[in-house]
């Protein structure tokens, strides 16, 4: 019954289609929440049925159909329960079960309110079918229905022009994207013959000589897909346009689940990947340096949805770096706990946002622990939770990767890992003390309304009031994400006999079929470990401390740094310009070629010979009327001789 | 004897086409009422197409023999397989759907407009079931007429220099292939004796390789030019924009294919030794033109011309996959041609519905109209989502295959082929976003009235297609895959038996032919 876990959310996207006019607010809510929550009982149940098979053979396949078949091609449609894609399905329902439940209090005054649910569960279903599906073309249909809903809901706002512009983008960026996957994906139908998993990771090894050109093609390829889902380089771009979107999509698309595909996929494929050195470098570089550029844009972002969209894009980095030194499990690891603790950060984000009638910029902030103690609270175990302070939860992925990059000599990859890691603690707590700490720099009663900010700039929500404190629908959620990011962490705590217990969880998948170590930093001795933690532990507090001091000790001192800086400055605010170079190398040419084949080639040249032709045969007919006398006695003679001449020619030869 | 099932199928409409012209010129409901039963009764009477074609059957079924110019061998010839038969479906259903979708766009002249259509139909079955090559001409040129005058007499204001283009361009070509016939005619009377048009008996006559290449030029240029290939295109946009509405989704939905399957049918088993050489060649002319028309549709003001261009970039798919020459490549090309008159065809509809109520195509005249006709916007995002190929739509199934076909064959053709799928991204979502996103800039729109309940059902049988070929199109597979093997089959065969025959001549071994299948497995 694992088709049941996609089909709930689908089915009440179809009963919100056809009676949701009939249910009201509170009836739609109830079947999208109800559908989700469902979906994740029902995951739970098959996790555990799961569990309970002896680890050799713990999968459980479910065929529902042949979707199609074609020659010596075909593909089913068919479901894969094991390990990992547990981890995910579980992820994705649990952290999209709280997500709805906080989305009725958030969206409760949208007039849209129905259609926002029907996007969000259609997403929950093509999500759910990316991470269950049992083979390549199953997953690209989650992978672009995905990318649909992601469009959808960042352009939820549909008359807020910003809106539909950075929807289109993110999915045209995927589309990019994709264009990678379905060619890695020939690369592997026409090798293997097969686009499920168990068949390509089992015939792949046979086919591939390690590092050849054909795997290194077919892996850079599919990775190309990947950095558009996670917002890699050089595909980033569209993520943080994305904070568009109302926040609890950003919360559960952009932060917790759609972003983490790549990640996914890439573990998923892992016996491919190691197969493919070159890639599993390039993987490793273009994560780290997407780690570090995205934490330095994130230092100098004042829209607080943006400092949480690059954050989010400079962890994905952390992930797939571990991917890239090969460490698998410690990518999925940190994709679950990123999940968690960002879900958090997002929608304590929207709680503020929420509270202070849509500002978004902490400019604007200051001072809101008092007024919002349960958001303060829970963002505050957030905050540590990334920045990597232990015990919470985003220490330990974190640290597992930072050890792994160690410990496989990526030592650029590492220093890169640990600068990010400085930057982060920075970045989130200049965040956190800029919203909740210091001095209030609003004015209560203030109609935010009347900044510019159009009838759906972000939650409509009456003007005038004070802040406050969010609704339960809103908290609940927030405290038990909040848990999540304390224990969260605990499934992985180092020092353990056979590794931790994720890793053990994940061992029948990851260790499957490669048989190569994944998880390389349980190699080093206690002691170059507890070294590492100590390092990374101080270089958070150094982050952490350095944060305060700038912005709540001497504020003038961020002033005095802007300045001196300037240029840098500069240059991170306008995020390195990689928009307008993009615009400029491939928008604006692209769109001038477009206009010259169309004014210039098809209307001048094709168009000109056509008409040319036309023009001649004109002149021509005017010798030719002369036949035309209007007789139709003569019409018949000449229609009569032609007929006879191509008859006799016919007949004679 | 049994009933002359096609027969009856092609002549149907003619004959309710007649009743129609002599209804009273005064009683326009009743005209369209019976035009959309007629139309209605036809797609039911195809129907069994779907259950009763046997995919399997070796040769084509439900055959119909009468001799028809003994002297010179031409014969009424009428037969379906799984390619035609589906094709066939396709061209009844959007009849119909066409019919139901004009019936207040047309403001004058309905009894001849709605004849027409229905002459129009029955040229069109004719040219998918005849298997005579004089008689597939003669269907051929027939269709051209109906079609020439609804864009010349129902079009909008450059109706004239439009439907001339667009008679032409297609004269042009059919002029060629009718030489070709006529040689292939002759050659085969001076080698057997036999006269005959019969297309069986030109699958069994050995044709040199040297003459083969004129001959398939001759046929191919004529059905480039109704597919469009690529730099033949330039008639399309002009007729779409002008045809009016019910014009548009029969001339996407079933006239262009009539160039594809041509190709399948005549001009690849014909001259496969031609086919070898050419084409590596067509298929870079196919990927140019998937390339070409995703980036001139982008640039688009009006939204029938974007619609336009973004045919002539899926068409150049169809094309791609019959030159992959494999089975994927075949029945990728095949999907498409069925989606792609599906979709295509629901485009031209919606852009019809709003041009009724508008009078105006262009783009910048519209925006925000969530907020006034969302069930039309809901549609229509549908329709632009299965135009693009997003998965789960019919669109990705037909793409997808004629990618892998193509990727079988050449990777080269796969990498730059599916830069089109981000280009379609890239035309149809900024269309859909100036359409339908954003505030309302025109008072006009303001007013606008959401689908009636005709409209409605018109998109309900289109939808559940979109969805059913998206989800579950293994039926539709099965369909045309024993037909599309077969016509595989018998284009290596013609192959290498030509192959053969230069080797006897040249004296070389009889083994030394060569594969048409190319790379792959």
């Amino acid at each position: 019954m694992l088709w049941i876990i996609p089909a709930l959310p689908l089915a009440a996207v179809l009963l919100n289609l056809l009676f949701g006019d009939r249910l009201g607010k509170r009836g739609t809510s109830v079947l999208a929440c109800g559908a989700v929550i469902l979906a994740f009982m029902a995951a739970l149940r098959a996790v555990l049925q799961l569990a309970g098979i002896p680890e050799e053979d713990r999968r459980i396949v479910e065929t529902l159909y042949t979707w199609m078949r074609v020659g010596d091609f075909s593909a089913n449609v068919s479901f894969l329960l094991d390990p990992l894609s547990a981890i995910m399905v579980l992820v994705v329902t649990g952290v999209g079960s709280l997500i709805h439940v906080y989305s009725t209090a958030y969206m409760a005054e949208d007039p849209s309110f129905r259609r926002f649910f029907m996007y969000l569960n259609l997403f929950m279903f093509a999500m759910l079918t990316l991470v269950l599906a049992d083979n390549y073309l199953l997953m690209f249909v989650g992978w672009e229905g995905v990318g649909l809903c992601s469009y959808l809901l960042i352009g939820f706002w549909y008359e807020k022009h910003s809106a539909t512009e950075a929807g289109k983008k993110a999915f045209i960026v995927n589309r990019i994207g994709d264009f990678g996957f379905i060619l890695g994906l020939f690369f592997l139908i026409n090798w293997t013959g097969s686009v499920d998993y168990e068949r390509v990771f089992a015939a792949a090894p046979h086919l591939f000589p390690i590092g050849g050109i054909a795997i290194t093609a077919a892996t850079l390829l599919l990775f190309l897909g990947a950095t558009g889902k996670s917002a890699q380089l050089p595909l980033f771009v569209w993520l943080p346009d994305a904070m568009e979107g109302p926040t609890p999509v950003s919360a559960l698309i952009h932060a917790a689940t759609m972003v983490t595909a790549g990640v996914y996929m890439v573990v998923r494929s892992h016996v491919l990947f190691q197969m493919a050195p070159f890639t599993l470098e390039v993987i490793a570089i273009v994560g780290a340096a997407t780690a570090l550029m995205a934490a330095t844009i994130g230092l100098a972002q004042n829209d607080i949805k943006r400092v949480l969209a690059y954050s989010t894009v400079s962890q994905l980095g952390y992930m797939f770096f571990a991917c890239g030194v090969g460490a698998f499990g410690a990518g999925i690891f940190h994709v679950m706990t990123h999940a968690f603790f960002k879900a958090l950060l997002f929608l304590g984000a929207g709680s503020v946002i929420h509270g202070m009638h849509h500002e978004q910029d902490m400019r604007r902030m200051g001072g809101l622990a008092g007024k919002m103690p349960v958001t303060h609270m829970t963002m505050l175990i957030a905050t540590i939770a990334i920045a990597g302070i232990p015990p919470f939860a985003g220490f330990f992925s974190k640290d597992e990767i930072l050890a792994a990059a160690f410990s496989s000599g990526h030592f650029p990859i590492w220093i890169a890992g640990l600068i990010g890691a400085v930057m982060t603690a920075f970045y989130m707590f200049r965040l956190y003390i800029l919203t909740f700490r210091g001095e209030p720099r609003f004015i209560e009663h203030a109609g935010h309304d009347a900044q510019g900010h159009g009838a759906h700039t972000d939650e409509p929500h009456g003007q005038g009031h004070p802040v406050h404190e969010s609704p339960a629908a809103m908290t609940i959620p927030l405290v038990i994400l909040a848990v999540l990011s304390i224990i969260g962490g605990f499934v992985g705590m180092p020092f353990q006999e056979g590794g931790h217990l994720l890793e053990r969880w994940l061992r029948p998948v990851l260790e499957s079929a490669g048989g190569l170590p994944h998880s390389v930093g349980h190699q080093l001795s206690h002691a170059t470990e507890w070294a590492l933690i100590g390092l990374s532990v101080a270089i958070a507090g150094f982050g952490i401390f350095m944060a305060f001091r700038v912005y709540l000790q001497r504020p003038s001192l961020a002033t005095s740094l802007r300045e001196r800086f300037a240029g840098l400055h500069n240059a991170l605010i306008h995020k390195y310009w990689v928009d307008e170079f993009y615009d400029a190398i491939a928008v604006k040419p692209i769109y001038r070629l477009s206009q010259w084949l169309w004014r210039f080639f098809d209307e001048k040249i094709v168009d000109g010979i056509v008409n040319g032709v036309g023009y001649t045969l004109e002149g021509g007919s005017a010798i030719l009327r002369l036949f035309q006398t209007g007789y139709v006695g003569t019409y018949a003679l000449f229609i009569t001789l032609g007929v006879l001449a191509l008859f006799l020619h016919i007949l004679r030869s | 004897m049994p009933i002359p099932w096609l027969s009856f199928l092609v002549f149907f409409p003619l004959a309710a086409a007649a009743l129609i012209a002599l209804m009273p010129r005064s009683a326009e409901r009743s005209v369209r009422l019976w035009a959309t039963i007629a139309a209605a009764a036809e797609f039911v009477f195809s129907l069994p197409l779907w259950w009763r074609l046997i995919p399997g059957m070796p040769h084509f079924q439900f055959e119909e023999r009468l001799d028809w110019i003994p002297a010179i061998g031409a014969q009424y010839h009428l037969g379906v397989d799984g390619i035609s038969g589906l094709l066939a479906l396709l061209t009844t259903f959007m009849t119909f759907i066409a019919v139901l979708g004009a019936w207040t766009a047309v403001e004058q002249r309905g009894r001849e407009f709605f004849a027409l259509v229905l002459v129009l139909e029955a040229g069109m079955l004719g040219t998918f079931f005849c298997l005579d090559l004089l008689l597939f001409y003669v269907f051929w040129e027939a269709m051209l007429i109906p079609m020439y005058l609804l864009i010349g007499i129902w079009g909008g204001k450059r109706r004239v220099y439009a439907a001339v283009k667009f008679f032409l361009y297609t004269m042009a070509g059919s002029v060629l292939m009718l030489i070709a016939i006529l040689s292939l005619y002759l050659m085969q009377k001076n080698m057997t004796g036999v006269a005959t048009f019969d297309l069986a008996a030109f699958y069994q006559m050995p044709i040199a390789p040297a003459q083969q290449f004129w001959l398939f030029l001759a046929f191919a240029f004529a059905f480039a030019i109704k597919v469009p290939m690529w730099p033949l295109h330039t008639w399309l946009p002009d007729a779409h924009v002008e045809a009016p509405t019910a014009g548009s989704v029969i001339l996407a939905a079933v006239l262009l294919k009539m160039g594809t399957y041509g190709f399948l049918r005549f001009a690849m088993p014909l001259f496969p030794n031609a086919l070898q050489q050419c084409g590596p060649w067509i298929a870079w002319i196919a990927i140019i033109g998937i390339v070409y028309g995703a980036l001139v549709a982008m640039v688009q003001t009006d939204i029938k011309k974007l619609v336009a261009y973004s045919s002539v970039s899926h068409m150049g798919f169809c094309m791609l996959g019959l030159m992959a020459m494999n089975p994927q490549g075949f029945a990728g090309s095949m999907m498409t041609m069925l989606n792609h008159g599906i979709s295509t065809g629901a485009l031209f509809l919606l852009v019809g519905i709003i041009y009724e109520r508008r009078h105006t195509r262009a783009i910048s005249d519209f925006g925000g109209l969530w907020k006034v006709i969302p069930v039309f916007s809901v549609i229509f995002l549908i329709v632009t989502l299965s135009s693009i190929g997003l998965p789960a739509t019919n669109g990705f199934i037909g793409e997808f295959l004629v990618l892998l076909g193509a990727s079988r064959h050449n990777m080269a053709w796969a990498v730059v082929a599916a830069l089109g799928v981000i280009l379609s991204a890239c035309y149809m979502l900024w269309m859909f976003q100036r359409v339908v996103f954003g505030p309302i800039t025109h008072e006009e729109n303001q007013k606008l009235t959401d689908l009636t309940l005709r409209e409605r059902l018109v998109f309900v049988p289109l939808l559940l297609l979109i969805f059913w070929m998206g989800v579950a199109p293994q039926p539709f597979l099965d369909r045309c895959q024993p037909a599309l093997d077969r016509t595989l089959q018998l284009t290596n065969d013609r192959a290498a038996a030509a192959g053969r025959m230069v080797g006897q001549l040249r004296g070389e071994p009889a083994s030394a032919t060569s594969n048409l299948t190319g790379g792959g497995q």
